[in-house]
């Protein structure tokens, strides 16, 4: 059942929330105020750290232990990073492994 | 100056194009699919603008969900973005009038290209932000838009297209390695969330992930902060 009424405000509870969670760094520690010394600390360090975090987001659902075990994403990855190495071209590393996985998991491993 | 800025800031979102559109477009499908017309997808992604929220957003709509049920999967599901905005407080500082939709704009893939360092020259650091934020975010309300209009008449598969957002990150963390002296935030990075992720599982292991990472990083300055400056 449709109802306009509870689906807007489904909507809005989550916009509203989803940019007060972006928004409360900055509100808690203003432009022009000094930080403390461990909220620049993690300014200085956390993206690297996040950069990783990211990497294992994106591979969460991968599973080792049913078909295709992984392997497609492995593949594909081994073929990005060595792109990379060898061009240093970030667009052609990212477009040539997508390219290769969406190829393993269309074609090869379906 | 601008010609360049904008040369810069469209190459970067370039990588995050792909994804998002075909991810816009599912999300679209998606909500169609549950009874939500164009309008709602579009709404959507122009508010929201959280790709993995919104997906669930499409179930929490179909099944009526309360709105307490809401607010706390928002949380769990969008919380890493507190983090985003803690690391960016230095880059988003004297950022110009735009900032609040810069901070508003802090997706994971937005944030992961202007969180590097990779100032170049003639570029304006405050239009490149807004450009990389407003070219981003135009993909998925673009492909949402697109995705809820034509629905299944689409007949090109799109199947593994998601991967470029792991490509991205990958390259972005390949670029990060290569070029710093100082790689254990890095190797933290990776295997505090691992372990967070056999513990916890696929869809709570983030959060767990982010604050252990924080702690760890904390409890590492001895190591980091030794050489000074020179170390980053």
């Amino acid at each position: 059942m449709f109802d306009f009424a509870h689906s807007a405000s489904l909507v809005a509870v989550i916009a509203i929330g989803t940019a007060l969670i972006r928004f409360l760094p900055f509100l808690l520690f203003p432009e022009g105020k000094k930080r403390p010394a461990f909220i620049d600390y993690l300014c200085r360090y956390l993206p690297a750290a996040i950069m990783g975090m990211l990497v294992v987001y994106c591979l969460k659902n991968v599973s080792l232990l049913s078909p295709p075990y992984g392997i497609p994403e492995l593949i594909a990855l081994a073929a990005v990073v060595l792109f990379h190495l060898w061009k240093r071209n970030s667009l052609i590393s990212i477009f040539g492994g997508t390219a290769l996985y969406m190829l393993l998991v269309q074609v090869v491993f379906s | 100056m601008r010609k360049k800025t904008v040369q810069k800031a469209f190459r970067d979102s370039l990588p995050v194009m792909a994804g998002y559109v075909f991810l816009g477009m599912g999300f679209g499908i998606l909500l169609q699919d549950k009874g939500y017309s164009f309008w709602w997808a579009v709404v959507m992604s122009m508010t929201i603008y959280a790709g993995s929220m919104q997906f669930v957003a499409a179930d929490l709509l179909s099944s009526g969900a309360s709105l307490i049920t809401t607010a706390l999967m928002t949380v769990m599901i969008n919380g890493r973005h507190l983090f985003y905005g803690l690391s960016m407080l230095e880059k988003y500082s004297n950022v110009g009038r735009a900032k609040p939709y810069l901070i508003f704009a802090l997706t994971d893939e937005t944030f992961s290209i202007a969180c590097q360092d990779d100032a170049a020259k003639g570029v304006s650091r405050n239009l490149y932000y807004l450009l990389l934020s407003l070219f981003n975010q135009f993909y998925w309300v673009f492909g949402s838009g697109l995705g809820a209009f034509l629905g299944h008449k689409l007949t090109f598969d799109s199947t593994g297209i998601d991967f470029s957002m792991t490509a991205l990150f990958t390259v972005l963390f390949l670029e990060q390695w290569l070029g710093s002296k100082q790689r254990l935030p890095a190797i933290l990075g990776v295997v505090i969330s691992v372990v967070c992720l056999l513990v916890f599982g696929p869809s709570d292991f983030v959060i767990p992930a982010m604050i252990g990472i924080s702690i760890a990083l904390w409890a590492v300055r001895g190591v980091l902060q030794k050489g000074g400056a020179a170390n980053v």
